[in-house]
Formats: C-alpha cells, structure tokens, sequence
C-alpha cells in the first residue's frame, strides 16, 4: 500500500466515522483544531484505523504524539511497514 | 412563599411517531401503534412476539457530537425535549441559567447498547472494537445526561429510574424541586425503546402478551381476554415551571400538578398491591386538598394484566366510589414503561382540554372483577376539571398525580 493510499484510505473511513467532508481532510489538516474531533473520538479514531489496516494500535504511545492527518498517514505506514519486516 | 407549579411545555416521541400531534391524532382516531414483530421468533423461549416500537426515522437530525453517546432512548428524550422547549415559548437564556433542571428516567440504560458491549465482551472475551460512546448509552442517566449536554442546561441534573414509574416520579420529581425553590422550571419525563430483552423481562413473569396473530387487538386493558403487556417505546417530556415565571411570560399553560403521591408497597417484589395504589391516590388528594367528588376522571396505569388491572380498579373504587370515570391508553400504544406516564399525561392534558374522555381501546367485554368503576369504553364527553393520573412499577413503587386544568388564584 503506497502512502497515497494509505492517505486516501484514512480519509475514506474518517469522513464516514465523523460525517466530515472529505475536502476538509488535508494532510494539514489538524485532527483536534481543524476537524474538530476530541479525546472520545481519538479512541474511536485508533478502533476504526485497526479495523482498516488491521493494526494493534490501542496501546501505542506514539498515536499521543499525533497531530494532523499527515501525521496519520505517517504513522500507519511506519506500523505497516513495520509489521511486514516482522 | 407557597409556589405552585404549572405545565408549560408538552414534547412527545411515541410508537405514533415524533410530535406530541402525531400522538394526539392517533389517539383520537382510535388507533393501535402495536405491531406483531416476526424477527423476535428466533428467540428461545420468548412467547411474545409483540410490540409497539418508534417507527424508524434519520437519527443524523441530531449532531454526530450528540448522537454518539445516545442509543434510541437519549435520541428521542432529546428530541423530546426540544418539542417541549419550543412548545414553551421558554428563553435560551432560561434554558442555560441554572434555573432550570432536567429529570429524565427510564428503566435502565439503551438495551441495545448493552447488547452491543456485551456481544462483543462474552463472545470473544474481548474489548477490541468497542467504541467509546457505549458507556454513556448505557448509563441509568443516559436521558437525562445527553439533554442536558445537547441543550445547553446547567440546572439540576436527575435521573429517576423506576421502571414503569420513571418518568411519573420524574414529573413528581421537578413538581417538589419547583415547589421547594430549587429551580425555576424542569424539563421532566421519560424514555424506553423496545428490545427483546425488555419484553423478555414481562414474558418470563408471564405478563407478556401472546396475541401475536392480531396484533391491534392485544393489549386489552381491564377486559375478560386480556392476557398481558406489550410493551412500546418513546419520550414524553414535559416543562414545569413556576407559576409567577409562566405568567410573568404569558407562557400558555396546559394544567397545574396539585398533588404527588409516591408510595411503596414492601410485601412483593413484582406482585401490584391494591392498598399502595390507594395511598398514592390519597396522598395525592390531600395534598392537592381535594376530595374524591373533585376528581373528573383517572387516567389508569392498567397495563393490561389481571393482577394489576383487578387491584388498580379495587384501589379506584375504594378511593373514589364507582362512578368517576377511568380509562386507560394501553390499548393504544402498548406500555411505554418509564415513558408511559408523561406520554399518558399529555394525552390526559389534551382530554382536559378538549373535555372529552377517550376510551380504553380493545375493551370490549369488562372484566367483571373490574367492574365495580366507571370504566369508559365510548369516546364520551365530559367535564373535565381535575384528574389523577396513576402509574405503578415493578420493585413497588406507586404513583399517582393530582392535575388541575383551571388555574385557580
């Protein structure tokens, strides 16, 4: 999965989980301030990306330090690629 | 300073449909809400496949932030609300001042919540994929807890739970919070959604009704067939409000709560006691200071069990002789449990102000050990000053409240 899709796929399940507009969904765009999601959507948030990249990521403390969607995007290729090396 | 307290705002989500004039309409016309519900059939055990749920509508009317620490119950409470609170007339600035509180009950939290958690948690012994906006569906103050976050309220926040009485100790409730000078005014009432497992609970006490292959005659209050409860969904929820506050804003007035009277009956967990009933009504008599010739009419709980349709009508006749008239609204739209006494009185508020008495639907043939009261099976005009309104639930508790519809000075 390139990061393109990754990013894409992100902003599919995002935008279906919060009803947001998939145009707000930049990879600037700050998860908190932009989009408006808050500490009850960030564990919604960690349940819908493992189901969509079939992740472990409950437990992560790096998914704290997360900020913006490119952030995200970030993230998720690190886990995955990750996970192909082990 | 003796404040007496006045019904200012009606909001109903009902088996009818959303809006108090959905409710109001059905009624008048006669019509039964109970539906036969095929997919129950799958269930073990469970004989009654009867119900009278909210028709299904688009929950997206309320925000995402909103709905997602709401199962079906907070949604229609909610929606509930905002029909009273327009209904009103009553301010934003009211409305966020802390003087006004919100009592919302039912008999537990969202069952479907619950079976949502729980399918997950036993099935796999897991808690992968739980979201985090099960808890706060299935908290016992679920209702009232997301109205007063989607409407702004910082008042006093109560969450009656009761079962069958919820939403009439809720009302009782926001009635002596008012009277005592704690809050100016209360959105009060109730909510319930049908689930299987909340049928369950009647079915296994064998209450539940099994007239599954006519659905529209099942609930039969007070007659010789009947053969239990079928239980419905939805909010009823009222404003209560200080009388000075309501005429201070000319805020149309639907009656005034004169009495409250709550009791509990200690010898049976489940079994309705007749000599409860009776306190309740007392209770509420004497403090409204009235007299069993002053009372035009009662709006029954009669769910449409022996046990507890032969003890009210026992109660009613010991209180009030055998002649002020009694109906119940069962027949209609099934027992909306923790719902069923604020949907019930706004129903009895509209037979106040229509004068009108509407009759128990599916009582055809009266039970002849219910028959020593008045017991109304025409739609029949009527003088309709002052009624009590009873409710009674699971675990003892009984309820019945006086209601005046002429303000007097």
């Amino acid at each position: 999965m390139t990061d393109k899709e990754v990013f894409q796929k992100i902003v599919d399940v995002l935008a279906e989980e919060f009803e947001l507009n998939k145009e707000e969904i930049t990879l600037e765009a700050s998860l908190y301030e932009k989009l408006g999601l808050d500490s009850l959507d960030a564990v919604d948030m960690v349940i819908v990306l493992e189901r969509t990249f079939n992740l472990k990521l409950a437990n992560e403390e790096d998914i704290r330090s997360i900020w913006t969607i490119g952030d995200l995007v970030n993230f998720i290729v690190k886990k995955k690629a990750e996970l192909t090396v082990e | 300073m003796k404040r007496r307290v006045v019904i200012t705002g009606r909001g109903a989500v009902s088996p009818f449909g959303r809006g108090v004039s959905a409710l109001l309409e059905n009624i008048w016309q006669g019509r039964s809400a109970i539906q036969y519900m095929p997919e129950w059939l799958k269930i073990e055990g469970l004989c009654s496949h009867l119900a009278a749920p909210v028709p299904d509508f688009d929950f997206k009317i309320l925000p995402r932030v909103q709905r997602r620490t709401m199962g079906k119950m907070a949604i229609y409470a909610t929606l509930a609300s905002q029909e009273a609170v327009r209904d009103s007339g009553i301010s934003t600035e009211l409305l966020s001042s802390g003087d006004l509180g919100v009592a919302i009950g039912s008999t537990i939290g969202s069952p479907s919540a619950y079976e949502a958690f729980y399918s997950q948690y036993l099935a796999n012994n897991s808690l992968r994929g739980i979201k985090s906006g099960e808890f706060f569906k299935s908290m016992g103050h679920t209702c009232s807890a997301n109205v007063c976050l989607a409407l702004g309220i910082r008042g006093e926040q109560w969450g009656p739970v009761s079962a069958c009485t919820s939403s009439s100790q809720a009302i009782g409730l926001a009635y002596i919070l008012i009277k005592a000078g704690r809050q100016q005014a209360m959105l009060c009432g109730g909510a319930e959604e049908t689930h299987p497992s909340v049928t369950s609970v009647f079915d296994l006490l064998g209450a539940g009704s099994r007239q599954n292959s006519h659905p529209e005659c099942a609930c039969r209050p007070f007659d010789k067939d009947r053969d239990g409860i079928v239980c419905g969904g939805g909010s009823g929820v009222l404003i209560l409000e200080d009388l000075e506050s309501a005429r201070k804003r000319g805020a149309k007035i639907y009656g005034e709560i004169v009495g409250f009277g709550n009791v509990t009956d200690s010898g049976h967990i489940a079994n309705p006691e007749t000599l409860s009933m009776e306190r309740a009504m007392k209770k509420a008599m004497t403090e409204a200071g009235i007299a069993a010739a002053d009372i035009d009419y009662v709006n029954a709980h009669a769910t449409g069990t022996e046990r507890g349709d032969i003890a009210e009508s026992v109660a009613i006749e010991h209180v009030l002789g055998s002649t002020t008239p009694v109906s119940s609204l069962k027949g209609h739209f099934g027992h909306t449990l923790g719902a069923s006494g604020a949907l019930e009185i706004i129903a009895t508020l509209e037979m106040m102000a229509q004068q009108e008495i509407i009759p128990t639907r599916n009582l055809t043939s009266i039970d002849s050990r219910c028959g020593k009261i008045a017991l109304v099976t025409q739609k029949q005009p009527a003088r309709l000053k002052t009624i009590l309104k009873n409710n009674f639930a699971l675990g003892g508790v009984n309820t019945s409240l006086a209601i005046r519809q002429n303000i007097l000075p």
